[in-house]
């Protein structure tokens, strides 16, 4: 052998190893949803997994069957529930707004235009846990605590500054003259942005908004203290509150664990190549 | 009217108007109660205008710089770490062409994963009883089971572990997009010019990478504090206070102790130590950028 395959060797031995120390926990996770109680109790460890079920899953959605322990002790499907309407609704608006304010930023040129720029990156700086104190006062004397209108307002200001990072940078990338182009032609500013300027910058949106959406899927640590009860929590919080019980049910964990995990996965596969164009264009080229 | 319609200010109005509102007025809000000896039980506290109290109880509160300085601590060791460790698989995959992107999408997998995710899954990997690293070690021989999440040093390690593992991937993918973009004629005129691989790596390789791992480190800096929903989820703190960070700190004094004056002025610290950081790396970011279009 010479040296150039020992190197190829040994590059594809630590790319494998990676491979494995990255995928291994997420995985047993999966693994441990599909398990019976009794395998993962077991000692010593059953590692080859000797049975799998969906009983988790079922017990989860449809309470309890097979004379089991009655309903789930776990409300799913309004965690569920919470989770969907406040993540789509926050990501709407949040796409929006930030997609209009990208724009503003990308094709004008005013006064301290990149303070304002690192100014509007710095509200997302603070801390979830910090910026929930004042918003708790604030909603407990309101009456917005636990309702969706109140957390889809925290995500909508918690989502504006990435949008507008990545879209800024997706609308440079369209050259000014076009638009120019159309406005000699005769179109309105806004016709130009709408015919032109909008189709061409349609996959960073949409990235933008699966961020959005990713972000507002995965929050806790403002949710957490903003939600009381079955009306608002989401996914996340309903993962803490059980899994900070006594006694865990590992495998109703993990499968709720795997409820969490599937929607992020999907979009975020969708949207990996856009992820990373969109972030180190609208970084490097500044 | 028409030159306001025209200009930027009319695009930008709504995000500074939602900003203003869920951001700014609650952070004034949250200045002003840290003046105050406001308890969520007695709501007439709010009026009541202590000045710097809270801040000089916490310049002698031991409990508080602890957590302070734990929290610097583990910033600090987590994003070294990540950042050696992504820029070491970022050139590894750099070198890989064979099944490059299909690693490069393997790569990304703990990045879906929310931060209360990350913290369970690897409670449940670290939990004694039953966890993975205990059964993989009793196969090994080792009987008596390692209280990871109890023990002060192991448990800090272990959230540092799921730290590491949620982001040094950030690292990996931004650096590995830099790595892709280096022009290759210089390296060849280098290594023409007889340069080893470590000459060609430090002063060609590096300083193109710099504004890459600036970026990193700024978008980084600005979830920091991510951390508190991993360690919430952990250890919650506990137990006894032997992982407590800052944030962990100020969700306890603010909820559980209703304690909202001083937990308002921790946060304000955090808030500090927050904004510096990303302020540094943005600003640094600026200056590489600046220096990479002069050359």
């Amino acid at each position: 052998m010479n040296k150039k395959q020992i190197n190829n060797i040994l590059i594809w031995f630590s790319a494998i190893v990676l491979i494995i120390l990255i995928m291994t926990p997420g995985l047993w996770v999966v693994l441990t949803a599909f398990r019976p109680q009794v395998d993962v109790m077991a000692k010593p460890a059953v590692w080859i997994p000797r049975n799998l079920n969906l009983i988790q899953f079922e017990t989860m959605l449809f309470g309890g069957s097979e004379g089991s322990m009655g309903r789930s002790p776990i409300p799913v499907l309004s965690y569920l529930r919470n989770s969907l309407i406040i993540s789509f609704t926050s990501t709407f608006i949040a796409v929006l707004v930030g997609t209009i304010g990208g724009y503003g930023f990308a094709r004008h040129n005013f006064k301290h235009k990149n303070k304002y720029f690192l100014l509007i990156m710095l509200t997302r700086t603070i801390p979830g846990i910090s910026l929930s104190l004042p918003i708790f006062i604030i909603f407990s004397k309101i009456g917005l605590i636990d309702t969706h209108i109140g957390i889809i307002l925290v995500f909508v200001a918690l989502n504006i500054p990435f949008t507008i990072w990545l879209t800024d940078g997706f609308f440079r990338q369209i050259p000014r003259a076009m638009s120019e182009v159309a406005m000699t032609d005769g179109c309105t500013k806004l016709q130009a942005f709408w015919h032109i300027e909008l189709p061409l910058s349609r996959s960073g949106i949409a990235s933008a908004g699966i961020f959005a959406f990713l972000i507002s899927w995965n929050e806790y640590a403002l949710v957490s203290n903003l939600a009381r009860s079955t009306d608002s929590k989401t996914l996340t919080v309903g993962l803490m509150d059980f899994t900070a019980q006594f006694t865990i049910n590992w495998p109703g964990m993990c499968a709720l664990a795997v409820f969490i995990i599937i929607p992020a996965l999907i979009l975020t596969f969708m949207v990996q190549k856009h992820l990373v164009t969109g972030l180190t264009f609208g970084g490097v080229k500044g | 009217m028409r030159k306001f319609l025209n200009g930027p200010w009319v695009l930008l109005m709504p995000t500074l108007i939602i900003l203003t509102c869920v951001v700014l007025l609650p952070l004034l809000l949250s200045l002003w109660t840290s003046f105050t000896p406001f308890k969520l039980t007695k709501p007439d506290t709010l009026y009541r205008f202590v000045g710097f109290r809270n801040y000089e109880r916490l310049i002698g509160d031991i409990d508080f710089w602890i957590a302070f300085g734990r929290t610097v601590l583990f910033l600090a060791v987590a994003l070294n770490l990540e950042l050696v460790f992504g820029l070491g698989i970022a050139l590894l995959i750099n070198k890989i062409t064979y099944g490059q992107r299909t690693l490069r999408t393997l790569m990304m997998f703990p990045m879906m994963f929310s931060p209360i995710l990350v913290g369970f899954q690897w409670k449940y990997i670290f939990n004694d009883n039953i966890g993975l690293m205990n059964n993989f070690l009793r196969e090994f021989g080792v009987i008596q089971p390692i209280p990871w999440l109890v023990d002060g040093i192991l448990a800090n390690t272990s959230i540092m572990a799921a730290e590491i593992w949620s982001s040094t991937s950030v690292f990996a993918i931004l650096l590995l997009a830099g790595l892709l973009g280096i022009p290759k004629d210089p390296i060849e005129a280098a290594k023409v010019d007889g340069c080893n691989s470590w000459q060609v790596f430090k002063n060609i390789t590096l300083p193109f990478l710099m504004p890459f791992v600036f970026i990193a480190m700024t978008i980084r800096s600005l979830d920091v504090a991510r951390a508190y929903d991993i360690v919430q989820m952990m250890t919650g703190g506990g137990p006894a206070k032997r992982t407590e960070l800052l944030w962990t700190l100020i969700s306890r004094t603010g909820y559980v102790d209703a304690k909202m004056g001083m937990a308002n002025a921790m946060s304000y610290i955090s808030i500090f130590l927050s904004i510096a950081f990303t302020f540094f790396f943005f600003y640094k970011l600026v200056e590489a950028r600046q220096r990479l279009s002069y050359e």
